[in-house]
């Protein structure tokens, strides 16, 4: 039985390199997610106005709790639609 | 105009005193009373921002959304408020319909409060029949400081056009 070392590619493994996620609020030192601004908020929903989780927007968890609040605000407010077809 | 509460403030609690009897007190401003050494003083200044939002129906007229805002902006005044800002958006499309209306007259207002004013604010604005929704948001200092520099940055800029 080939051990690991014995296996050879014939071609090298590629592994791809994507560029890691930040917290854009930590980054730019944003403390305050505004309700309001329903087209800010927009970058965190979906087409259907669905939450983006945190592996996609790369928020920190104290800010994306906060994004939560704000959408939901927003919703509230009718900033926002609770859901929906094609929002972008 | 101040809000006695009926409690004491800083430090915190001390130990052995029950301060349930012969309060709630009153105490003129700034003057405190000693316990064990240790002043006490009445908090009596404890005002609060908020910001309110308020969907008014769309059927209002200009002059009827304006004394709207007047209404609710004196009811705040009235009990010890003080606005700090308004800004009227007007009216705007609503991201789904609201009591069968597409269409909304936002009011936004920023106010500092005593706490037991959003009770009665809120009963008002529930009672009115041209309030389609309201919303009363409580706001932290960076919540503040974020208005203020909006509300500058925004003057400065019909200024320089």
């Amino acid at each position: 039985m080939a051990k690991q070392n014995d296996i050879k590619y014939l071609t090298s493994t590629r592994v791809e390199k994507r560029a890691k996620k930040y917290c854009r609020f930590k980054k730019l030192g944003i403390k305050y997610v505004d309700y309001k601004d329903a087209e800010f908020l927009k970058k965190f929903v979906n087409d259907q106005g669905k939450m983006l989780p945190r592996r996609i927007t790369g928020n920190s968890l104290k800010f994306q709790r906060k994004v939560a609040h704000a959408v939901k605000k927003a919703r509230q407010m009718a900033l926002l639609p609770y859901v929906t077809d094609l929002l972008k | 105009m101040y809000r006695i509460i009926p409690y004491l403030c800083s430090p915190k609690n001390v130990s052995g005193y029950s301060f349930s009897e012969g309060y709630p007190q009153l105490l003129p401003d700034g003057e405190g009373i000693f316990l064990n050494n240790i002043k006490f003083f009445m908090a009596t200044n404890n005002l609060q921002s908020y910001e309110l939002m308020v969907i008014f129906t769309p059927v209002l007229a200009e002059d009827d959304f304006k004394a709207a805002q007047k209404k609710f902006s004196d009811l705040i005044k009235e009990h010890g408020g003080e606005m700090t800002h308004q800004n009227p958006w007007g009216l705007r499309s609503l991201a789904y319909p609201i009591e069968k209306k597409t269409t909304g007259l936002y009011w936004v207002s920023e106010f500092e409060a005593p706490t037991d004013l959003i009770a009665k604010l809120e009963l008002q604005m529930n009672r009115d029949e041209n309030v389609m929704r309201h919303m009363v948001n409580k706001l932290d200092k960076h919540a503040v400081a974020y208005n203020l520099r909006k509300r500058n940055k925004h003057t400065a800029e019909v200024v320089a056009s």
